[in-house]
């Protein structure tokens, strides 16, 4: 046994991309450890390096700083008593499935007979027997991720990952696995020593995990850790699961900020640039309108999220992109359409159209891009070289996912155009 | 129709100009020619051919002397493939180095490499064996990049997660390959090999009936008899050749390459149902049949599973590639060094050669090279000009396709090469003969390509935006223009550069040939290649060859290449 009863220790993990101007910090002194016996889920927004972190932490990646550190030892190599289970399943489609789960002990040097017993046990325990000859494509999604579990207990881990293992399934099927995962763990009926969850769906956290480490992005960190002492089975409608839901959300979606704060700075100037959230407007103008049905114009934003029924994540992205132009205020957990936001929900097509743009216009990431394209010649710029100079603070995929954003919405707003043949970005004459 | 999609997908990642890389790659080409050329000096002046019987009873001798030939040469392909597609996408230096070489080498006509290969590998081995030697290498050259590329682009695009699970669960170098990589690369390798075979069969072909001059190079086989056949105005014999090789072809077809496609079906990445897998008559009998099972079961399975047993001890789990050591650098770079000095040393010697050629000899060059330029583009101009309607109407009626898919195929299936001299045969009375056939051979050649790409690129148009042509009633001018010429026009840039690609090697056959018994030649590069191979010119053979690469591969860059690209931007569906 370790010395000091920690199963995994992160100290100071830094993850760095890309050099000299156009480095890019995915994970920032990041800390964690795990003891025995835990089920942590991690939390974050897409983009925080939750993935990357399970790739450090199961040894597939080699971290640019810091100590990864198991049972008190340095971490070298893969981790052998560590396995990962993945959103999509990583099976291979040319095996059956007892094929797919022998192939793990096979890796391991198990003898042939032992294999098949071996492999036929685990089938039965996750309730797949009488499916060992099937190929994966005669499964349903959540067949395939019992697959994907049952390879993963044949190699007997200490330490279960689980890369948002739940998100590819149709509700049902996400709920059958869950409840079945967490009665093989809590039941003990398998080796496993710790269970690591990545998920951005905080439902899901709250509905399984002891422990929820919620990251930030730009650069990935955590931001809090948080116990979750509800007893198993847990349930979804009682009001102490309510509150630990609502209190994530609201620390996830944060508080609106007095506006110099929540605009940030323009790309090249000193300060944080805020980056666009990547949501289309068809999207805004839906939850604005939603909003605006709401009594008061306000609600709880977990119950917003909840009757939305849409990707949690994406949720708050839309929720940020209301907050960033002005639609909307977040404080303590809820949201409330401002007077503009109301303005905008109720507006005709051209009238939004005029409110978007004079919003935008106040975003310092347009600012900018106005000022270089109106000292340009004839008004215009290449693609690549907008790009190139946003490199400057994002890195390269989403340099360039902010400027499909930027002209998604300026060409909504009438301001921006882009002619994809020459790849060539100009102002709109009116503008 | 989404085989022949697969089938002609010419693979052009490289979306830059002439590169630094491109120039080394050239200079190295260029001196391997040169040294082959050197090694010419001491081939004999003059060189007896085979004696071909032509008595359809010899046919089934020579189809198996001309299919050896190919296997050996595809076995040599296939085991060159895995190697370098493995040491390119595992090594970001090789990778450096690698790629852009298997670029050049794709693009150029290798078929300009025959006569070289041809006089210096007689002038160091016995005859019988340097000509068997030259026409594998020949084939080898032909069949073996498009295989390589294939088997690299499968391995770089191996979904993440699968190389993650494989790389967690340790796996060792034996297992990956075996589970992994194999499965995931088998459809495209299959495809690629029958293309190979395919382009295999050109080569061959010319490889067999090569002579110049007082050169008689050719080897006892199928294209040899043909072209003894046609010689001598044999038209039973023609018949009989023809029909052998047409045989062999589509035997190949339905007894290795059909069952091999139905077999791989299972290899299919996505997790859902095919709707209509590849099938294959005799696939279907194979497995029904017991004997086969009985002796799969004693003659392969145990075997194969103490193979895989002993394999697998062989191999140890390999760490995760960053922990890997790179022992790459110093030793090869002193390498890399010690090569690039000869290569510049040898350069220079080259250059020397080719400085002495007369001015006269440089304007016949390049005089050469234009007309031959003229010649491919009116084979492809004449090609597109009935490949288009015609690939459109069969693409867009599916009951027209089920018909004559087989045909076009059967008929495609002959080598070009293979039909010179009946074509030669059959004009050589005419005005311009030589140039009419050179033509019709370069025709024969690439009309195929094309029409497979057009018939697939118009079989992918999707229903719902020919319904809304139709209701908007769009005049049949309009239809052509706002749809199909655009939708196909991806296709139709990916048919032409194979197509031109294949136009280009065929004036090495098609613009020299000998004819009851007297050289018939016309203007052109490859008539000057093959004049300078018969008269032991061999600066000249050099330079001519040199100055065809040369051209074809920055026609390539040039123009085909932008043309691609602009296809893949903007008008590629889906």
């Amino acid at each position: 046994m370790s010395e000091n009863g920690y199963l995994l220790e992160l100290h100071n993990v830094s993850q760095v991309y890309g050099s000299g101007e156009r480095r890019f910090t995915a994970i920032k002194d990041f800390n964690l450890t795990l003891k025995e016996g835990e089920f942590a889920a991690l939390l974050g927004p897409t983009g925080c390096g939750k993935s990357t972190l399970l790739r450090i932490i199961s040894g597939l990646q080699v971290p640019t700083a810091g100590q990864v550190m198991y049972r008190s030892r340095p971490l070298v190599g893969v981790n052998p008593h560590a396995t990962i289970v993945f959103q999509t399943f990583a099976l291979f489609p040319w095996l059956t499935v007892q094929e797919n789960v022998e192939v793990a002990l096979k890796a391991r040097g198990v003898p042939a007979k032992l294999r098949a017993t071996r492999a036929l046990d685990l089938l039965d325990r996750v309730g797949l027997d009488g499916f060992e000859n099937a190929y994966p494509r005669e499964l349903s999604g959540g067949m395939l991720q019992k697959v994907g579990f049952a390879r993963a207990m044949a190699v007997e881990p200490e330490l279960l990952c689980l890369d948002e293992p739940f998100s590819a399934l149709d509700v049902l099927s996400a709920e059958a696995l869950r409840g079945e995962l967490l009665e093989l763990w809590t039941s003990g009926k398998i080796p496993t020593r710790a269970i690591l969850l990545v998920t951005h769906n905080i439902d899901e956290a709250v509905f399984m995990a002891d422990r929820i480490v919620v990251m930030e992005k730009d650069p990935g960190r955590v931001i809090l850790d948080l116990k979750v002492d509800l007893p198993h089975p847990r349930q979804r409608k009682n009001s102490q699961f309510l509150e630990l839901v609502d209190k994530v959300y609201a620390i996830l979606a944060g508080q609106t900020q007095p506006e110099h704060v929540e605009l940030g700075t323009a790309p090249g100037e000193p300060g944080r640039t805020r980056s666009l959230p990547h949501i289309t407007i068809n999207d805004l103008t839906g939850l604005l309108e939603h909003l605006g049905e709401m009594p008061g114009n306000r609600t709880d934003i977990y119950r917003l999220a909840d009757g939305l029924k849409i990707n949690p994540d994406y949720f708050l992205s839309l929720i940020e992109a209301a907050e960033l132009l002005g639609f909307a205020t977040i404080a303590h957990g809820d949201i409330t359409l401002t007077p503009l936001g109301d303005t905008f929900a109720e507006a005709g097509i051209l009238a939004r159209k005029g409110i978007f743009a004079t919003r935008i216009r106040r975003l310092p990431l347009f600012k900018w891009l106005m000022t270089l394209l109106n000292a340009a010649d004839k008004k215009q710029l290449e693609w690549d070289v907008v790009q190139t100079a946003l490199e400057l603070e994002f890195h390269e995929e989403e340099a360039e996912r902010q400027l499909d954003t930027a002209i998604d919405w300026g060409r909504y707003a009438e301001i921006l155009a882009y002619d994809d043949g020459s790849q060539v970005l100009y102002l709109e004459p009116a503008a | 129709m989404k085989e022949s999609q697969r089938l002609f997908r010419t693979l052009q990642p490289f979306h830059r100009a002439i590169a630094w890389g491109d120039v080394v790659v050239f200079l190295g080409l260029g001196v391997l020619l040169y040294w082959g050329v050197r090694l010419a000096f001491g081939t004999p002046a003059v060189i007896a051919g085979p004696e071909i019987d032509l008595s359809p009873a010899m046919l089934p001798y020579y189809v198996g002397l001309s299919l050896r030939r190919m296997a050996v040469a595809y076995f040599l392909s296939l085991l060159f493939s895995l190697s370098y597609g493995s040491l390119a996408a595992n090594h970001r230096l090789a990778e450096k180095i690698l790629l852009p070489l298997l670029d050049v080498l794709q693009s150029v006509p290798l078929l300009s490499f025959l006569p070289v290969v041809l006089l210096s590998l007689v002038a160091v081995l016995p005859l019988t064996l340097a000509l068997e030697l030259s026409s594998i290498i020949l084939i080898f050259t032909s069949q073996v990049w498009n295989m390589t590329f294939a088997w690299y682009q499968s391995l770089t695009t191996i979904p993440r997660e699968l190389r993650l699970t494989s790389t967690i669960l340790g796996f060792n170098s034996w297992l990956s390959f075996k589970t992994m990589e194999l499965p995931f690369a088998a459809i495209t390798l299959i495809w690629n090999s029958m293309a190979s075979w395919a382009g295999g069969w050109f080569f061959l072909m010319a490889a067999e009936m090569f002579t110049a001059g007082e050169r008689n190079f050719r080897l006892p086989g199928l294209g040899s008899y043909l072209q003894a056949a046609a010689n001598q105005g044999n038209l039973a014999a023609i018949g009989w050749g023809l029909a052998a090789l047409i045989l062999t072809i589509v035997v190949l077809d339905q007894f290795i390459w059909r069952p091999l496609l139905a077999w791989s079906d299972r290899f299919k990445l996505q997790l859902v149902e095919s709707e209509n897998p590849p099938t294959s008559w005799f696939y279907s009998a194979l497995r029904s049949s017991r004997l086969f099972a009985f002796f799969s079961r004693r003659l392969i399975y145990s075997p194969w599973q103490r193979l895989d047993e002993w394999l697998m001890r062989l191999f140890t789990a390999p760490g995760p590639p960053h922990l890997r050591k790179n022992r790459f650098p110093k030793f090869w770079y002193a390498l890399g060094a010690a090569a690039g000095l000869i290569i510049l040393y040898e350069s220079y010697q080259a250059g020397q050669m080719l400085l002495g050629l007369s001015l006269e000899q440089w304007r016949a060059i390049t005089i050469g090279l234009l007309a031959t330029l003229a010649r491919v583009f009116i084979a492809l101009c004449i090609a597109l000009a009935w490949t288009i309607p015609v690939g459109v109407v069969i693409g867009t009626n599916r009951r027209l396709a089920n018909w004559l898919q087989p045909l076009v195929q059967v008929t495609a299936s002959v080598p070009a090469t293979a039909l010179f001299p009946v074509v030669v045969l059959m004009v050589a009375g005419l005005p311009g003969g030589l140039n009419l056939a050179a033509v019709l051979l370069m025709l024969l050649g690439t009309q195929w390509y094309l029409l497979f790409n057009i018939i697939a690129g118009a079989s992918a148009i999707p229903q719902d935006l020919k319904y809304t042509t139709a209701l908007l009633q769009l005049g049949r001018w309009e239809r052509w223009r706002t749809l199909i010429l655009p939708a196909i026009f991806p296709f139709v840039i990916t048919g032409s550069i194979t197509a031109t690609g294949g136009a280009w090697n065929a004036s090495i056959v098609a613009e020299y040939t000998q004819f009851g018994g007297r050289i018939i030649h016309t203007t052109g590069v490859g008539a000057i290649i093959a004049q300078a191979t018969a008269a032991g010119d061999y600066p000249l053979l050099l330079a001519a060859t040199l100055a065809l690469i040369l051209t074809v591969s920055t026609t390539n860059r040039l123009l085909w290449r932008r043309l691609y690209r602009l296809a893949e931007e903007r008008y590629r569906m889906g």
